[in-house]
Parts: C-alpha cells; structure tokens; sequence
C-alpha cells in the first residue's frame, strides 16, 4: 500500500474507522476537533457503521462511551486538555467498570493561564485512573497504536480502557506520510468485539459499578484492576509481534533511539522525541555517545523494559514535558523509582522540563542537556528539576511584561 | 375536564408481581422506595436501571441487588448520558444483528433531587434534546439524603436541613424556593412528564401505564417523603406523602407534549397539617411560632392553585 499524507487528527479518525467500531461520542475540543468532525462525516455518509452522537460536556460524553462500552458496542472517543479534566471522575468509573474502549487524548496544556498548544500535564493527570496510555510520536504510530489500543484493551487478560496519545498542533496538525492498514487484514489482527461478560439483556440481567461496603471489597477489586493492566505489558508484546507480523510495523512499549553504544540517555515522549532524537544524531556528530529513549507506553509501566534499557548508563535526563509544581517532572519520579533497585543503575539522574504549553526545545537547549547531563555523570550527582527556559524567551516575556506595565500605567 | 384513569380504575389492576424486593438498606420508610416499588409493577423487569449517585445507589451493594432487572451505577451528574450510551449502544446492536430485538430493554434514569434538580442538568438537558427514548425516575425527598440531610435546590422554603438550619439569621431555615424542575424539564418540550405520589398508587400506575405510549424522554417525580431527613416517624410515611398532597404542596399533574393537566384537585387542608408532622419544620412552631413562614408557605400554595385553577377551569 502507498502512503497517503494527513494529519495526526485524521490518522486517529482512521484508526476508529479501520477498527469499525459501532459507536462514537463526541464534544468538540481544540486541537482534538478535526478527529470528531472526519467521523461525523463518515458516520452520516455511511462509510463508517458507527453511530455518531454529539453530547452536552465531556463528562457526559466519557459517560455515555463507557455505558454503551457496557453494553457491548465498540466504542471510540476523543477529548483534549481541560475536556480530559472535566470527564476526569468518569475515567475512573469506567475503568472501574472493566470496560475496554478507546479513548484519544489531544495533549494540550491546562489552564491557567489558557492556551492551546501541547504539554503532557493533561494526559498524566490520568496515569492513576485504570486506563492504559499509549504515547505516539507520529501520525503512522497514532493509527496504529490505536489498532494495538484496541486488541490490548478487548483481551480477556486486560478488559481495560486504553487511552492514546498524540500532542496537540504538533502532530495534530501535521501532515506525515502514512501508510493505512489493508482493512482484510485488521481484521485478522482485531477480532469481531463479542464480549461475553458484558451487555444489558431482557433474559440475562446484570448489574455493573455496583457499591461496596468496607474496604477490603473495594481493596479486592482496585487489586484485580491493577493486575490487570500489569497483564497488558505481556498482552502488549504478542499484540505488537502480530502486528508487526501483519503489517510489517514494530512497536515496543519503549523505542530506543541510537542506544547501543550510549553512555548518556535521553528520555522523552511524543512528538517532541523527534527534535530529541534530531539533538542525538547533532550530538553524535560532535563525538558525543548519547542516544534516546522513547516511552511508547506509560500505563502500565514497563519497568522491567526500562531498567534493561537504563542499566549501566553513566547519566540519564528525562526531558518532561509537564510540572507538577512543588515536585517537578513527572516521568523523572517514575524512572528514578523504578531505577533504585537496579544494581548498575546510572550514576546521576537528571530531571528537566521544558516544551511546557508548546514552548519550543531549541538545539541550544538540547546541548545544554547533553553538557549538564554529561557533568552530572562524571560527578555522579544529578541535577534538576531544571526549568528549560532561553535568552530570547525571557526577553520576549519582559517585552509583554514591559507593554503590560505602560498599558496599565498609560505612559 | 376531569382526568380519569383509563387503566387503573381498582387496586386490584395493580400488578401482584414484584420487581422490587424487600431487603434493601435504605431506610425504613423510605417514599422514595415506594414509589419505585409501583412504577416496576408496570415497568417490568427488561429494564436497565442507570443510577446517579443518591440514597438508591445503595439498593446494589455487592453482591446483592432487589431488583430482576440490571443496574448501571454512573456518577451523580451523568447518568442521562449513561442512558444515552445504554440505548444507543442497544439500537446499533440490534440493527447490526448482535443483539436480538427480543432481547431489548427501557432504559431508566434513577435519580434523587440533587442530581436532577443541579448537577446532573446538563446531560438531562442534552438527552432530552436530543429525544432520548427514556425514563427519568425522580426520587424527591427534598435534600441531599444519602450524605446526611443537606439544603439542596428541591429543599422547601422553610425546612431545615444541616446546611440550612434555622438559626438567628435566617429563623425559617431555608429561605430559597423549590425549584421547579418540572417547568425546566416542559420547556424541553418532552413527549410525557409526569409527579406521583405512591399513596396515589392508581394515578402512580395510570401514569407509567400511559408513558409507554410514547417515545422519548419521560419523567417522573416521585414524592419521597423521608422520615431520616423529615424527622417523622417512618409509620407515618404514607400520612406524610398523603397530606403533602392533600395540603397542594405536591401538586399531582402530567404534561404530554408540553400540556399540563392536574390529575388530582386537592382539598387545599391547611399546610400547617403538613408541616406540623415532621421535625423539619418544627421550629416554625416552636418555641415560637414563625407565623409569617407559615403565611408565607400558604400563600404560594393558593398561588399556585389559584393559577392551576384560571389555566384548566374548575372542576
């Protein structure tokens, strides 16, 4: 099959439509519209046999997806940002129904301040909820990753909601070649969705997120929901060998960008691992034995994946592209806790955020990291969280902050 | 014009079969329950029962649930949009050939006061726009209930709750008005709208009855009279429900597509009768009596009644 150019966007809508799936909910979101607007049109010409239904919040909407997920339809959705936090209790609820569907979020960054360009604090605010995460890097992987998302989530192991990510504008709007799977041949990789543990039936009643009382029940069943999702690393390894089996594609739930012979490591996600993965080969060039490590995929953990890909390296710098305030990166915490216990852990860890609210990661910046990381390493202490932050960006900001001062004070 | 019952003339139309069992943990003499219990006589039991967060999550408690037909606990402010992917899931099924047409089940919302009357606005509104084929079952008991009797937008003018108790600066206890979610719900122009109360089980079962007519979104209001939160005496639940009645305050009416007509024309006994039996409104009484509330409580139920009156005739 040739390869066709479009956007993230549309590589997601592909990825609900090549699954045929039965039913979309919809709520409109920057930079996540263009997905619901392509399977809008499709559901009403019919090339796509789902029904299509716009509701009134993404609470509702997350809502109405799980229930019909309950009830047995393949179920896809789409949200972005402030839309993830406002159908955030729902993520948990059908999570906890054991309902799989997929779900792709659009990073964008939260409020306040408002703004509509990427950073992850919107797709990690949900690591906790019980949904699977997938991270894509680029508009081939997010049709993909969606076929897997898929597979994964309706696997009587799993029976969980996985959730795919891609960033907002960056890949969003970005036209990459894409190479769309043959449909005959999903469906060999993505059996019909027949479950036999869910649906709401006149001759076979069943009651679904009923309540517990004390916590030992409600400890038995967050237990299984946990066990769960560690099943989708090993589910995640046949889904991906089949794949690649039948399209020719591999994905591991980490990518490892020129690592064999790297003594200093980047780690990233998403997008912005390419302008990573184009700092590694500038870094080579100047003699520097640097690679990258891409997380593909952040629940569950591959723990074991990354410590075998970390072990023995003299520094690691996790680039996050999120903050927690009054802690710092997020991923930086779960690679350093899942490195503790490694025997041959690397000598320092270093923690840096940048790319927050779209902010650009420039070469400078990047050989910043390198130089810094590479230090930390020789002394064997890390550094960080340290705030990615250039000249000429501080001199744009004093220059609002300049015009906000003389509008204020009218001189 | 005098609304008759065309189904249920005697109770002993009423279905003898249960779908609701006894053993519940809610409260002893729950109105709510009640209620429920009728309108499953006629709603059956191929029924999936969507419920928003409220005293009636507790009917299923794992393992266990009173009910033969299935249970879909949601969130407090969604569950429209549970029945939304119930039943829209159950039509792409059944015309997909995946699930057999004699398989099919109604959908129905259960929801107390605080999720209907606030949080749960928003989906109710979008489900109702969009025409929905489903029943709102409304269980009013005028508070948040379940989490121990809080001021909610169905709390009465008057009554107090632990989040609006009478005290020096407000002596009636709560001083906002009941919203009129019924109203709310008729500018949606839904096919059938309907209150109810249970000790009116023949108007109760005539209503349900003639919902199933038709397709779209139903409601129903059904008067929980709630001894936990009211403070009366869970023996006098059906003397409670009854008055509320009797008194104008509740008032029983449906409106299909939009037309209101009341089912019932009260006797307009003084609301003090009402209000004397519950310790909600005790310190209207006592130690002295607020005899401008009470004024205050009487006049909008003739109000109201002087309006239903000019609107549908006298009968």
């Amino acid at each position: 099959m040739t390869a066709e150019m479009m956007t993230g966007n549309l590589a997601a809508a592909w990825g609900a439509r090549l699954a045929d799936v039965d039913y979309v909910p919809a709520f409109p979101i920057t930079p996540q519209t263009e997905i619901v607007e392509t399977l809008a049109k499709w559901c009403g010409s019919g090339s796509l046999n789902a029904r299509f239904v716009t509701l009134d919040s993404e609470h509702s909407m997350m809502t109405a997806a799980g229930a019909a997920a309950a009830t047995g339809a393949r179920v896809f959705t789409a949200t972005s940002s402030q839309g993830l936090l406002h159908a955030f209790e729902v993520l948990y609820t059908v999570a906890g129904w054991r309902v799989p569907l997929v779900l792709v979020n659009v990073s964008r960054a939260l409020a306040s301040p408002i703004t509509l360009e990427p950073d992850h604090n919107d797709v990690l605010a949900a690591r906790d909820c019980g949904f699977l995460q997938l991270h894509a890097e680029t508009c081939q992987e997010v049709v993909d990753s969606i076929l897997l998302a898929y597979r994964i989530a309706e696997d009587a192991r799993v029976c969980l909601p996985v959730m795919v990510n891609l960033d907002g504008f960056v890949l969003s709007f970005t036209r990459e070649p894409v190479t769309l799977p043959d449909p005959e041949v999903v469906k060999q990789f993505l059996p019909p969705f027949r479950p036999a543990h869910l649906g709401f039936t006149a001759s076979a009643p069943r009651s679904l997120g009923t309540a517990v009382f004390g916590g030992a029940t409600y400890s038995y069943f967050r237990h299984q929901l946990h066990l769960a999702s560690l099943n989708g690393l090993r589910v995640y390894e046949e889904a991906a060998a089949d794949f690649e089996r039948l399209f020719g594609r591999r994905y591991d739930p980490v990518e490892q960008y020129r690592m064999d012979d790297a003594e200093d490591v980047l780690v990233m996600t998403n997008a912005f691992a390419s302008k990573g993965k184009a700092a590694v080969d500038a870094a080579r060039a100047q003699g520097r034995r640097v690679g990258l490590l891409r997380l593909r995929m952040i629940r569950p953990w591959p723990a074991e994946t990354i410590q075998h890909a970390l072990q023995g390296r003299r520094a690691v710098a996790v680039v996050d592209q999120n903050l927690s305030p009054g802690q710092g990166g997020i991923l930086f915490q779960e690679i350093a806790a899942c490195l503790y216990h490694e025997a041959l852990r690397p000598r320092a860890l270093c923690s840096f955020i940048g790319g927050l609210g779209g902010k650009n990661l420039s070469e400078g910046e990047f050989q910043a990291i390198f130089e810094q990381t590479a230090d930390a390493g020789v002394r064997g202490t890390g550094i960080g969280p340290v705030l990615l932050f250039t000249e000429s960006e501080h001199r744009e900001v004093e220059q609002l902050q300049f015009l906000a001062h003389e509008l204020k004070t009218g001189r | 014009m005098t609304w008759e019952p065309q189904i249920f003339k005697t109770l002993h139309q009423i279905p003898r079969e249960e779908h609701v069992f006894p053993g519940t943990p809610l409260c002893a003499g729950c109105g709510g329950l009640e209620s429920l219990r009728l309108a499953a006589k006629v709603l059956g039991s191929r029924v999936v029962y969507v419920d928003a967060a409220g005293c009636m999550t507790n009917l299923a408690a794992f393992p266990f649930t009173p009910l033969d037909a299935s249970w879909l606990y949601t969130t407090m402010g969604s569950a429209p949009a549970g029945a939304q992917g119930v039943r829209d899931a159950l039509d792409v099924l059944i015309a997909k050939g995946r699930v057999p047409k004699e398989e099919d089940v109604q959908v129905v919302v259960l929801g107390g006061d605080g999720s209907t009357y606030d949080m749960a606005l928003s989906s109710t509104s979008g489900a109702i726009t969009r025409q929905l084929d489903f029943y709102y079952f409304c269980y009013d008991n005028e508070a948040y209930g379940n989490t121990g009797v809080q001021l909610s937008p169905a709390t009465p003018y008057g009554a107090r709750t632990t989040t609006s108790p009478c005290a020096v600066q407000h002596p009636a206890g709560t001083t906002q008005e009941k919203k009129d979610i019924f109203e709310i719900w008729r500018a949606h122009r839904p096919p059938y709208m309907a209150t109810v109360s249970p000790r009116f089980p023949l108007d109760l079962e005539e209503k349900f009855a003639r919902a199933a007519a038709y397709k779209g979104p139903k409601l129903f209001l059904a008067f929980a009279a709630c001894p936990t939160g009211w403070l009366f005496d869970p023996a006098q639940t059906p003397d409670v429900a009854r008055l509320a009645v009797e008194c104008g305050l509740w008032p029983l009416k449906e409106a299909v597509n939009g037309v209101v007509v009341h089912t019932y024309w009260p006797k307009l006994t003084p609301v003090e009768e009402y209000l004397k039996l519950q310790g909600r409104f005790r310190h209207l009484f006592e130690p002295v009596v607020q005899t401008e509330a009470i004024a205050h409580i009487q006049e909008r139920v003739h109000g109201y009644w002087a309006r239903v009156k000019r609107e549908e005739g006298n009968s």
